[in-house]
């Protein structure tokens, strides 16, 4: 076996984008959407590009990739990894995400992302998390399906949205969200308690 | 304490998934209750939930076991909950590709579409064009012409989002509703609008007069949807591109009147297009930059953003436009969100004067501890473009540089500035030895193997240069004292040039050398005995071939002739001449990066063009026993860009043959071509010896023909020729929707332009790093000089630049960069002639009038000169 010596000679390329002037007119904007947990595994995901990450791997690598690079920074909304730009949102112990191509109108992801959380928030009763997310996991789907249709933004206000789903969160007698809910301030107060 | 805390913080926290330890066998059991009377609505969508989300998480569904699931799933439609009738929508959905005969839904879906619902109708519909076929389409073509204008807003919507899907599939039928469509436009509700407006434009996009009406039309009218407006905004731009409409148009007046729309998304839509226009002036710039300034303070961070990173662009194009926005972005460096923080620092870098640099590099002191190293690496080569542009400021860079390669950072990050640092010294002769000290006392502390060898290598090429070359041996030493086996090989081959350069330190080196010849490892010894017994005998061209000069061919093309050579017992020795020679690789590097770095880097460059080419000549039996593939020339368009036949040559030079590979596209969808070949008539005394035909070549699919030509041997001296060409084939014409041939042909021909094989195409680049030593080794034996005077070549340039394109040679030495303002210059090319005989050119080009140029040419064969001085007079 020939033991390679680091060729100094050898030159590497920076990969460089090449710049299309102008993008070719499109109702498909969203490449991707997905809700990750704290812990960046995937709740839920759609891929609309199917030349964008083909398989289940590169999918899963792309969002953990994403997960590294956004969930330190989760006040920052916006971010720009392989390529691709990637509006985020962090809500308790979620991520919701949206990627579009990079040269795709960054305001047109915003307002994808936030009809997305608007919804989920009123469907969940402002409970925005992931115990909440995963009892009303049909709800989400639906949510996903009227927002965005293969890629092309169907509806953007968060009311039409909720309209058309028509979904109620389950309410049983201790719902599920208020327990969460009150479980979430105790936390809080705890936390502060000790940190006093 | 704490402990407890965190305890009971853990039982308070989110709790376990419910989803996931999921078998996929125990939800399809699960999934028999379908079947069950009366349905439990609640129980079943629990399951059909957890069936959506196991293929979300990527699990794998036998085609069997799917069209169970969702032949059972169809019995829940007779179920009216309204939520679980979406649920299977959902489903036929997700599973339109794994289960077969999906079909089977299609009277269900057909039902609720048109049903009295609304709930139902939009999802039914986007549920049943995502099942459905070309064929199953016209069926059901009247309800989606009813759908798209129907006044319910998501019914119109979700028919004409589904017909935009269709149109890849079905483009024939859906172009009939355009009528729909068009009137579906004028819809009150804004999504419905933007979706008529996308459908149309989808439609018509190849009909630019169509396109014009339509934008016409809108444009006037006065759309209420943001969404539209961006849409429009593009097709407006894309339209003034292609017809290079001058910005008088009325169209430009357009996307310059939305920079005053009242959505954000829409303003900034038009202020990007206009900044992406070509030839855009600084006066129509101004607007467009303005709102972008604005934006640069916004409290969304998306919109800074999109802000910076557009302005990013224009400085790109247009620095002076952006400096009035230089406070704006100065205040974002330290914005909380990094990518905006680094792109409106590279904005910064790429506007600022040369008199801000210094202050500017220190306001980046202040910055580049905080970011992570993907962005660093971006810095730096905004740092890097700098330096070129300001070659002045080196030392300010270069002190800037050698801090950042003191602190922590990963490999990424250090290569960069590495690199960096190289790149000025290589274009600043003035700053060679403070940086060469900056990367020595790098690698005292570096444990990237391949930084090391990659600065040891400069080291050996340009320490023995400089005016105190043994300042560096300490250094060079070290490494071979304390580093790993592939550093320390290096270090010896550094060594080995200070040695054969310096006659002074030679002995030094040779004692050096001696240590080296006792390390512990082989590869370290063999190379240390093989440059110590070179060196001893102090001769000048063992010296170039050996030390300065290595060996120029391509690694596999020599491993596949040993190979051979192995292969077949013979009294001959190993012919080093017959191994095809490594392409020079582009060492120029593109400066124009990416808005933020991308993290993948080939490392290891693939197969060349030329490998994968001699690969495909060698499956062709016609094309045995030409030998080894010598050059590969860069294709030559033989058409216009839009014409019935593409055809691009290949030109392939052997020792003693050439072939031609014509690459031919047949962009008529209703013609197959079939026996295609390129028929060549010679002007000299090239023969033509072989045609190798393209036996098919149908719509769209490129094909290639051959043609096998023999250089002529009795004159050695003819190395051009003008070929004219003729591409003759037999057509059948064929029906353009299914394809189908005619059973009967007829011959036809399509001239083809001239095809020129010149000297260039007979010589290969080849890279000498060290032309004095490699000129010295050819000798003068057969050295020629002759003078002659440019006319028409107003610089030295465009002198340079003609010469090597016109020789095809490698320029070395950076000799290819002309420094400004110098009236004389002096260009060094070197390459191999077919045949195996190294060339060497030294040129002296003196500015008057025109350009005066002297050309001395050596080679190890004295027909070689003569060809090359004939072909340049």
């Amino acid at each position: 076996m020939p033991r390679s010596y680091g060729n100094a000679n050898c030159p590497y390329f920076w990969s460089t984008c090449g710049h299309t002037v102008f993008q070719e007119p499109s109702l498909y904007t969203v490449k991707a959407v997905f809700i990750l947990d704290n812990d960046g595994n995937r709740l839920l995901s759609k891929y609309y590009d199917k030349e964008l990450y083909p398989s289940m791997k590169e999918q899963k690598n792309f969002e953990k990739n994403v997960f590294n690079k956004t969930h330190k920074a989760d006040t920052d909304e916006i971010a720009f990894v392989e390529g691709m730009t990637i509006v985020y949102k962090c809500s308790i112990d979620l991520f919701f995400y949206v990627v579009g191509s990079s040269q795709e109108n960054e305001l047109m992801l915003m307002a994808v992302l936030n009809c997305l959380f608007e919804s989920l928030g009123q469907i969940l009763r402002k409970n925005v998390e992931r115990r909440c997310l995963l009892d009303n996991l049909d709800g989400v789907f639906l949510v996903v399906d009227e927002i965005i249709d293969g890629g092309v933004i169907l509806e953007s206000d968060p009311q039409q949205v909720i309209q058309k789903v028509n979904y109620r969160a389950d309410e049983n007698p201790l719902s599920e969200q208020s327990v969460a809910q009150i479980m979430q301030s105790a936390k809080e107060q705890i936390k502060w308690s000790i940190l006093k | 304490m704490s402990l407890f805390v965190e305890q009971i913080c853990q039982l308070l926290g989110s709790g376990s998934n419910p989803f996931q330890h999921l078998e996929k066998s125990a939800v399809l059991q699960e999934a028999r209750i379908f079947n069950e009377t009366p349905i439990n609505p609640r129980r079943c969508l629990h399951i059909l939930t957890k069936i959506i989300y196991l293929l979300n998480q990527g699990e794998h569904f036998g085609t069997m076991e799917a069209t169970e699931a969702f032949f059972a799933m169809t019995r829940l439609f007779q179920s009216n909950d309204q939520t679980l009738r979406r649920m299977c929508y959902l489903t036929i959905k997700e599973m339109a590709n794994i289960s077969e005969d999906v079909i089977i839904v299609t009277s269900s879906l057909t039902k609720d579409m048109t049903g009295k619902e609304d709930v139902y109708r939009g999802p039914a519909i986007r549920a049943l064009c995502r099942i459905t076929d070309t064929t199953m389409l016209q069926a059901i073509e009247r309800y989606m012409k009813q759908a798209i204008v129907d006044k319910v807003p998501s019914v119109s919507s979700s028919a004409l989002v589904s017909s935009l899907h269709m149109v890849k599939m079905s483009y024939d039928v859906v172009k009939r509703w355009v009528n729909e469509a068009q009137e579906a436009a004028s819809s009150d509700n804004i999504m419905v609008q933007y979706h008529a407006l996308g459908l149309l434009y989808h439609l018509r996009k190849n009909d630019r007069l169509a396109v014009s009406k339509m934008l016409n039309k809108f444009t006037k009218s006065g759309l209420k949807s943001p969404f539209a407006y961006c849409m429009l905004i593009r097709i407006a731009s894309k339209l003034l591109e292609e017809t290079e409409a001058g910005h008088d148009s009325p169209l430009f007046d357009f996307i310059e009147s939305c920079l005053r729309n009242k959505h954000e998304m829409v303003v900034y839509e038009a202020a990007s297009a206009i900044v992406h226009m070509p030839n855009c002036t600084a006066r129509e710039l101004a607007p467009a930059v303005s709102v972008l300034q604005l934006f640069c303070s916004s409290p969304k961070a998306a919109l800074r953003y999109a802000a910076v990173r557009t302005l990013n662009k224009v400085a790109m194009k247009h620095p002076s436009a952006v400096t009035a926005c230089n406070l704006d972005l100065e205040n974002l460096i330290t914005d909380s969100n990094r990518s905006i923080a680094t792109l409106a620092i590279t904005t910064l870098l790429k506007t600022g004067s040369e008199s801000s640099v210094d202050r500017l590099m220190k306001q980046i002191s202040s910055f580049v501890s905080e970011i992570s190293d993907e962005f660093k690496v971006v810095v730096v080569q905004a740092i890097s473009a700098l330096c070129q542009k300001y070659p002045r400021k080196h030392s300010v860079m270069m002190n800037f540089l050698s801090n950042m390669l003191r602190d922590d950072g990963g490999f990424e990050y250090k290569r960069a500035i590495v690199d960096c640092i190289i790149s000025i010294i290589e274009e600043n002769p003035e700053s060679k030895e403070t940086g060469l000290a900056h990367l020595c006392e790098f690698i005292e502390d570096c444990e990237h193997t391949v930084l090391a060898t990659k600065i040891l290598h400069l080291l050996g090429k340009e320490g023995p240069r400089t005016p105190s070359p043994s300042k560096y041996i300490r250094f060079i030493f070290n490494r071979v004292v304390l580093e790993s086996e592939a550093v320390r090989a290096a270090a010896v081959s550094a060594l080995a040039k200070f040695g054969a350069q310096n006659d002074d330190l030679l002995p030094s080196v040779l004692v050096l050398m001696q240590r080296c010849m006792m390390d512990s490892d082989d590869e370290v010894r063999d190379r240390a005995t093989f440059y110590m017994n070179v060196l001893q005998q102090k001769q000048k061209a063992l010296n170039a071939a050996y030390i300065f000069n290595g060996l120029s061919v391509s690694v596999p093309g020599l491993e596949k002739s040993l190979h051979q050579y192995t292969l077949e017992p013979t009294e001959k020795p190993f012919d080093m001449k017959s191994v095809p020679l490594a392409n020079t690789p582009i060492t120029e590097q593109k400066t124009e990066f990416a808005p933020v770095a991308t993290s993948k880097l080939p490392e290891k460059p693939g197969p060349t063009r030329q490998d994968i080419y001699q690969e495909q000549l060698a499956a062709i039996p016609e094309f045995q026993g030409l030998g080894s593939l010598f050059k590969t020339s860069e294709a030559v368009q033989l058409t216009e860009a839009e014409t019935e036949y593409v055809v691009r040559c290949v030109k392939h030079t052997f020792a003693r043959h050439m072939v031609f590979q014509f690459d031919c596209t047949n962009t008529l969808n209703d013609q197959l071509l079939q026996k295609v070949m390129v028929q060549m008539e010679p002007s000299e005394a090239y023969e033509v010896l072989h045609y190798v035909p393209a036996a098919n070549l149908p719509y769209s699919q490129p094909g290639s023909c051959y043609s096998l030509v023999r250089l002529p041997e009795d004159d050695p001296t003819a190395v051009s020729c003008t070929f004219s060409c003729t591409l003759k084939y037999l057509v059948k014409d064929c029906d353009p929707n299914t394809g189908e041939p005619d059973d009967d042909g007829y011959d036809d021909e399509y001239v083809l332009e001239d095809l020129e094989v010149t000297v260039a195409d007979h010589i290969q680049k080849v890279l000498k790093p060290n032309f004095a030593a490699a000129w010295d080794e050819v000798g003068d034996d057969f050295e020629k000089e002759e003078t002659f005077a440019l006319a028409s070549v107003r610089t030295l340039d465009e002198a340079v630049g003609n010469i090597i394109s016109f020789l095809g040679m490698q320029p070395c030495e950076r000799s290819d960069k002309v420094p400004e303002n110098k009236n004389s210059h002096i260009l060094f090319l070197a390459g191999v002639f077919r045949g195996g005989h190294d060339v060497l050119v030294r040129s002296r080009l003196a500015l008057a009038d025109g350009v005066t140029m002297q050309v001395t040419v050596r080679s190890s064969d004295e027909t070689v000169v003569d060809i090359i001085l004939a072909s340049v007079g």
